[in-house]
């Protein structure tokens, strides 16, 4: 109300003049004033915070209002930082702060929906059918099955109900187990970290059921395979409030305002502390713009620039002077002093793989002696096993206590001081032989021609006495410097100067990378003159504008190669910080077990998720790159016949990788099978790989029964901004329309692959059925089949932690679900019961055959010591769990999936809780659970057990059994490491023992974690959390061979790919824009440009750019950004409407023109849906595409690698990654702008 | 009195008083009650072509055609008389009226243009929004209408007769309308489609006429006002 008639007081008003009449004070009604008031109150508060891929994991107010939720604002009641520190605040940016716009969009999923034709067909058939025979008729009729598939992504959704839709998805689920095998029930979800329990729940499920799950990180290629590599460790960071500290900063392809902007603030607060600050990236980026040098090596090349800086480091602080605190880091902590044997190779001699133990002529080193490396004590120049190496880490019966960086010899005990160096003891100098490969041509980069792909250097080496015979041996120092080209005094070919044009020298990268040579050195010496002065404190920030490349673990390993040199790694303010598509579940191991059901049944299915979709979308078929030009030319290219997909394969035969589906028969079968025939279930597997009676689905993918048949998303976008090679998804994944322009390898006539059955034509709608979760019509949901309207981060109640601080924050419902969505938990705990009340009569309780890898912290890593040997060629006997993979019968009580998922089962007790290769009774906290769950105490399978009834109850489940959130945990699980370092360090959790933080805990205030082994920093008062401070400071070796971080990496498969040494490699040329060149004139001209897709600034991180207020501050739809240069080439204005095309696909965008990119490159920030203002593509008729149209997911053999200490599998932490940026486009302007927009006659159903 | 009689009686002689009654009271209502819908819903945000055109010559047009009936109808007798005559009146009436109406025409012709014919404005147009525009074009006709035909009386009577009705009006004397049962139908139409934009006016963004007629409190207001915290209520 205006109160209109108070305001008519002309008459009546007291009116007091002042200022000569210029003003005048009024006593008159103000109530007006109460809109505006009104305007910002609020109901309440509540505390959330964004799942979101940024991890970034701020505390958000979420502000209701009239039950609506209104707005957001960042919280700001962190504790406080210790003094000297600024604190933690603000966290959260501008971008998190439009997320309440989705909730009432009109892109706000509301309702379950299905596919129209879907349903209709399903409609028919219950009207006679009981559910499961329901789907097992429509999928027997090919017709049906083949209309509704065609038809994904082309519209033709109708409302469902909750009831019709889960008795879809679980008479769907039931029929592909019974018909086919659980493994062909598979889940995708990205980072756990960003929402717990949502993830847990479809995890639950599926880990009850037999599905598989399916790994992201290494898919997203956020994972660097040079971390686990290196140090044994998916990947761990210091936290961003360690930015500070640090005296020399690099920020390496990481643009920290853009993509880490609750933490910039750290980055610019280092300055103020004196920090020297450096960015490294291609183009003006933000980051640039804050920095005090801005170098931009041509992008793709910064392991060049990066062997230069380690060159002039070694030259300069190793060899012409010794730093005492660098000598003293690498002796201790790196492999450096290790002895590695010569391999005599025609005229030369190459670097093989470590001396071990067993390689000794007479060894007291006890067991696992093929696992312990060796050195040689510097004082009596004798060969010593020096503690802490893999073969400590799992010690037989009765050993233990030695697992350590004590700086012992494992035999005597005895305190040794290792050599780096043995030039002054050499018997002799060898020349050895390194592959080089920055001669091999690239189109469109500069290579630098050194006469061919071998470099002979000389080394000095010691000659001993083996087992087998005399050898030559070297330490990892001396190879390495002589494989960095520096001049020792030993003859032979080496950089004299730093302007010699010889690898690596700051002249040789110059012509690669275009940074000055002096500034190369200036670098190098500012990087390593801090790290001198300061003990360590130099940092690289490094992000996916490096990682995303496929030679990444070249880049990352010749930035760590200067980082351990100089002692940063594991010290304040120093090493390596790597912050992509952040991973950190802060409280792993109690999630773990919830997530995978490690209470109920054990193993879980895992796949890596790289393998798994370049074999089922079949982009295997199209592979343009071959092994043998990844090869070094040192190796034997006969051991290498065949594609990618064979060196899969056999990788997966090996153990070395998982595969899924596991086998082409039904696990359920073979059970009875084995019993029928009278033998072990174990043996009879064995038995009939080895015949070949039992095949290995990988062997034939695109054979029907080897098809993964039902698809659950959740939490992700995989066909939007996930999917590389989204247009081979569409064709053989999806079965739908599509814009791919190339021809498989059988339509080209090209070599096909060796392992793998060929079939044509090729398959295409492999799913029968896609299911996904979302609380928006993402381009993934217009995909699906059955599209589930789940909660907001405002309507569920959740947990979220993050790399980037120590804090765990809660997400928490600040109304109900809206319309009929819900949240994640509830969801899957509706799909489970409608499962077990379908389940009778066609799933009882079954004996599941589960095949695991050789994998990483478990005493499998230590499965394949010395040689690469296949059972499948008869180079070796299967043994499971050794030269192939383990295999484990489960029983899955399917009629009681439901009960299980809603309570914790008996396994916790029984079989306790542990991670990372320890492990810890649980008892206790399983019984405390019961007590704060209350116990289920409905008759049937789970009466008496801790309830999971709610999201809050499995929250709470994480949070007791973790260390990180539960202090009796943590000192359990310190204890239980101290038994195999035979160190003490409990004491690293004693302060925090008695604290347990529950979920309303955290509702109330972000809570610190607890330190915990699980991870390599610690929280403390006295220093941030920094990685492999564990390490460093309580002498826990690094989960590796060597048990030390490693320069050197000697697998077989790694020295013939090249990468024993961290070198430069040019980025490997797709092939896919030759043929397409000029073909398809449009009358524009035409230029290729390498297609680089970083994350962007106008979307919430890189998933959610459909959001209206972004559009609205960017430019409405899809942009593509290109120099000035290029642009002025093609003839293009800044806003033109330009296509981007190649053999995968075409992209349609407009072109944003500016300077900040080099000529060469194009950018387009990553997830831009497809269904914001996308026109049609002149290359393929068909709607522009998004940024994965136009790649394909190329595998590096390298990342395959299993069984072999840190080269082992873990999911998430090894195995293939999805690089997609050496990917070249056609770019030009568009003729014609076609909207689409009149409806397909199809799709009105 | 006869069906005609009757009619012209409530068209010109009720009417009015029932339009005007709403126009006041419903403006006063919609003021008070729903503040925040008191605005003129510009659509310059949406789409900037052919506004600063459209919407100035309107605008200029309007505000010296609506000045000029002011001035033109309630004038005193006594005020003007002695300065011109009639006839005078009426043609200064007619050349200042004309222009200004063609200038407003001209400027609401490219306003509904814009309306109709843009998709992003004619979708985010309620019907009101169309009516009003369409309402004031079909006024403005009207009224440049009588242009020729106060050509024809250039004695200055039938204008007269007009400004007798006005004066009736809104001295609320009886039986006025009975002086426009011999005038032409298009004055006619003119007044009574005059006063149906009085009468929907609360209902429509035509409320911000009364702002605009508001701010000239502006000018009269001391620079600085202070309000207690104490108030009257």
């Amino acid at each position: 109300m205006s109160h209109f008639l108070d305001r008519l007081s002309y008459f009546t008003r007291r009116r007091e003049p002042f200022a000569s009449g210029l003003g005048e004070v009024r006593q008159e009604n103000r109530t007006w004033e109460e809109g505006y008031r009104l305007r910002w109150q609020h109901d309440k508060i509540v505390r959330s915070t964004h799942g979101v891929n940024c991890t970034g994991s701020c505390s958000w107010k979420i502000y209701v209002k009239g039950g609506v939720v209104t707005w957001e604002t960042q919280q700001t009641d962190y504790p406080r930082t210790r003094p000297g520190m600024p604190n933690h605040e603000p966290r959260g940016c501008s971008r998190g702060a439009s997320y309440s716009w989705y909730l009432y969009s009109a892109n706000r999923l509301k309702y379950p929906m299905v596919r129209g034709r879907l349903v209709q067909a399903w409609r028919r058939a219950r009207e006679r059918l009981a559910p499961v025979e329901a789907w097992a008729a429509i999928m027997n009729d090919a017709g049906q099955a083949g209309g509704y598939k065609g038809m994904r992504g082309r519209g033709g959704f109708v409302r469902s109900s909750w009831e019709e839709v889960t008795e879809i998805i679980a008479a769907a689920n039931i029929h592909t187990i019974k018909t086919y095998g659980p493994d062909r029930v598979v889940g995708f979800s990205p980072i756990p970290a960003m929402s717990m329990v949502s993830f847990a729940s479809g995890g639950r499920y599926l880990s009850l059921i037999g599905g598989t799950m399916l790994s992201f990180y290494d898919w997203y290629c956020d994972l660097p395979p040079s971390s686990p590599q290196t140090w044994g460790e998916q990947t761990d960071v210091p936290e961003s409030a360690d930015w500070y500290n640090s005296a020399y900063l690099i920020a390496w392809g990481s643009n920290v305002p853009q993509t880490r902007t609750p933490d910039a603030h750290f980055f610019v607060e280092a300055r103020y502390n004196g920090t020297k600050v450096v960015a490294i990236t291609p183009d003006y980026s933000e980051v640039a713009k804050l920095s005090d040098l801005w170098l931009h090596p041509k992008q793709g090349t910064d392991s060049a620039l990066a062997m230069a800086v380690g060159h002039v480091i070694l030259r300069e602080f190793f060899l012409d002077r010794q730093v005492p605190y660098f000598e003293d880091y690498c002796r201790r902590f790196t492999d450096l002093p290790m002895l590695v044997r010569l391999e005599r190779q025609g005229e030369h001699w190459v670097a093989g793989r470590t001396l071990r133990a067993s390689d000794l002529p007479d060894t007291n080193a006890g067991d696992n002696a093929e696992w312990k490396i060796l050195a040689v004590d510097e004082a009596t120049s004798a060969i010593v096993v020096p503690q802490g190496s893999i073969g400590y880490r799992w010690p037989k019966a009765g050993g233990g206590g030695q697992w350590n960086l004590e700086g012992r010899d494992g035999a005597s005990r005895r305190e040794v001081r290792l050599a780096l160096s043995l030039i002054e003891k050499r018997d002799e100098v060898l020349p050895v032989a390194f592959p080089y490969f920055g001669n091999q041509p690239h189109e469109r980069f500069t290579g630098n021609d050194q006469g061919g792909g071998v470099l002979v250097r000389n080394v000095p080496v010691r000659r001993v006495r083996l087992a087998d015979g005399d050898a030559e041996v070297a330490t990892v120092f001396d190879i390495m410097c002589a494989h960095y080209g520096l001049e020792r005094g030993l003859g032979g070919a080496a950089a004299q100067s730093f302007a010699d044009n010889v690898p690596y020298t700051p002249a040789w990268q110059e012509p690669i990378t275009g940074v000055a040579a002096d500034k190369a050195i200036a670098l190098a010496r500012g990087f390593a003159e801090t790290a001198e002065k300061t003990r360590g404190r130099s940092m690289v920030i490094i992000g996916a504008g490096v990682n995303h490349w496929y030679h990444q673990d070249m880049t990352y390993r010749s930035i760590i190669n200067f980082l351990m040199m100089c002692g940063t790694v594991g010290v304040s303010g120093g090493g390596f910080s790597h912050y992509v598509g952040q991973e950190k579940v802060r409280p792993q191991t109690g999630w773990a077990a919830l997530t995978f059901a490690l209470d109920w049944v054990r193993p879980p299915r895992h796949m890596a998720g790289t393998s798994f979709f370049y074999a089922h979308s079949d982009q295997w078929r199209y592979e343009k790159v071959g092994v043998e030009e990844l090869l070094s030319p040192l190796a034997d290219k006969r051991a290498y016949q065949g594609g990618m997909i064979d060196l899969n394969v056999r990788a997966e035969r090996m153990g070395w990788l998982p595969s899924a589906p596991q086998l082409e028969t039904n696990p359920l079968r073979l059970a009875a099978a084995a019993r029928e025939a009278g033998v072990a279930v174990k043996d009879y597997v064995v038995e009939g790989l080895k015949s070949g009676r039992l095949r290995m689905a990988s062997e034939d993918p695109d054979k029907p029964a080897n098809f993964p048949r039902n698809l659950f998303l959740w939490r992700s976008n995989l066909f939007g901004s996930s999917g590389k090679g989204h247009e081979y998804f569409l064709r053989h994944f999806l079965g739908t329309k599509n814009g791919l322009q190339g021809k498989d390898l059988g339509e080209e006539g090209g070599q096909k692959p060796e392992e793998v059955v060929w079939r044509d034509p090729a398959p295409e709608g492999k799913l029968d059925l896609v299911v996904t979760l979302d609380f928006r019509m993402s381009t993934s949901c217009l995909y699906s089949d059955i599209v589930l309207p789940t909660a907001t981060w405002y309507e569920k109640n959740d947990l979220n932690t993050t790399d980037m601080h120590p804090f765990i924050h809660p997400l928490s419902a600040a109304v109900d679900p809206v319309w009929e969505s819900r949240s994640d938990w509830e969801i899957y705990k509706a799909i489970a019961e409608c499962f077990s009340a379908l389940a009778p009569g066609h799933l009882g309780i079954e004996q599941d055959v589960v095949l695991t890898p050789l994998q990483h912290d478990t005493p499998t890593e230590l499965a394949q010591p010395l040689e690469v040997l296949d059972w499948k060629k008869g180079e070796c006997d299967l043994i499971p769990g050794r030269t192939g993979p383990g295999i484990s019968v489960v029983e899955r009580d399917y009629p009681n999936t439901y009960r299980r998922y809603t309570a914790l089962g008996p396994l916790m007790d029984t079989l306790g809780n542990g991670g990372k290769g320890i492990s810890w009774n649980t008892a206790a906290e399983v019984h405390e659970l019961g007590e704060l769950n209350h116990l289920v105490v409905e008759e049937g399978a789970t009466k008496g057990r801790p309830s999971i009834a709610t999201d809050i109850d499995a929250a709470e489940v994480i949070l007791s059994l973790a260390p990180e959130t539960n202090g009796h945990v943590a000192a359990k699980a310190w204890e239980a490491l101290s038994r195999i370092t035979g160190r003490e360090h409990r004491h690293l959790a004693s302060a925090r023992e008695d604290e347990k933080i529950r979920f309303y805990d955290i509702v109330a205030q972000p809570r610190k974690i607890i330190t915990s082994p699980t991870w390599s920093g610690i929280e403390s008062e006295s220093v941030s959390y920094n990685a492999s401070y564990t390490n460093v400071h309580e002498l826990i070796p690094w989960r590796t061979l060597s048990g030390r971080q490693h320069f050197y990496q000697d697998h077989r498969w790694m020295r013939d790919f090249g990468e024993g040494f961290a070198l430069y490699r040019p980025p490997v040329d797709t092939r896919t824009v030759a043929p397409l060149l000029g073909k398809r004139s449009n009358g524009a001209p035409e230029i290729v440009l390498n297609f680089i897709t970083p994350h962007q600034k106008w979307g919430i991180h890189t998933t959610y750019t459909d959001n209206l207020i972004m559009l609205t501050l960017s430019r409405g739809g899809p942009i593509v950004w290109i120099s000035e240069t290029d642009a002025k080439a093609a003839g293009i204005a800044d806003n033109d409407w330009i296509e981007l095309f190649n053999l995968n696909g075409a992209i349609t965008a407009r072109a944003v023109v500016s300077q900040r990119v080099q000529a060469g490159m194009c950018l387009m920030y990553h997830a831009q849906e497809k269904i914001v203002n996308v026109p049609g593509s002149e290359v393929t008729g068909l709607r522009g595409g998004i940024h994965n149209s136009v790649t394909r997911t190329l595998l590096k053999p390298t990342h395959m690698v299993g069984g072999y200490a840190q080269l082992s599998y873990g999911l998430n932490y090894y195995g293939t990654v999805g690089a997609n940026r050496d990917e070249f486009v056609i770019v030009r302007r568009m003729a014609k702008v076609d909207w689409m927009n009149e409806p397909e006659r199809q799709a009105a159903e | 009195m006869g069906f005609g009689t009757a009619l012209n009686e409530f068209l010109f002689g009720i009417y009015p008083y029932i339009a005007l009654a709403v126009l006041l009271l419903g403006s006063l209502v919609r003021f008070d009650r729903e503040p925040y819908t008191w605005k003129s819903d510009s659509s310059q945000l949406l789409r900037r072509h052919q506004m600063r055109l459209g919407s100035n010559l309107f605008h200029y047009g309007i505000l010296v055609v609506v000045a000029g009936h002011f001035i033109g109808f309630l004038t005193p007798d006594w005020a003007i008389d002695w300065a011109i005559s009639p006839a005078q009146h009426e043609l200064m009436a007619m050349l200042a009226g004309g222009v200004a109406g063609l200038v407003a025409i001209v400027g609401m012709s490219i306003l509904i243009h814009r309306r109709l014919g843009d998709p992003r404005i004619r979708n985010n147009s309620r019907k009101w929004d169309i009516a009003v525009v369409l309402l004031l074009w079909l006024q403005l006709a009207l009224g440049l209408l009588t242009v020729p035909f106060s050509a024809m009386h250039m004695s200055g009577s039938m204008f007269e007769v007009l400004v007798t009705y006005v004066k009736g009006i809104v001295t609320f004397q009886g039986g006025v309308a009975a002086l426009l049962l011999g005038t032409p139908i298009i004055y006619r139409v003119h007044i009574f489609v005059g006063f149906t934009i009085f009468l929907i006016s609360p209902f429509t963004r035509m409320i911000h006429i009364w702002s605009g007629v508001g701010s000239l409190a502006y000018l009269f207001r001391p620079y600085q006002l202070v309000r207690t915290r104490r108030h009257t209520s």
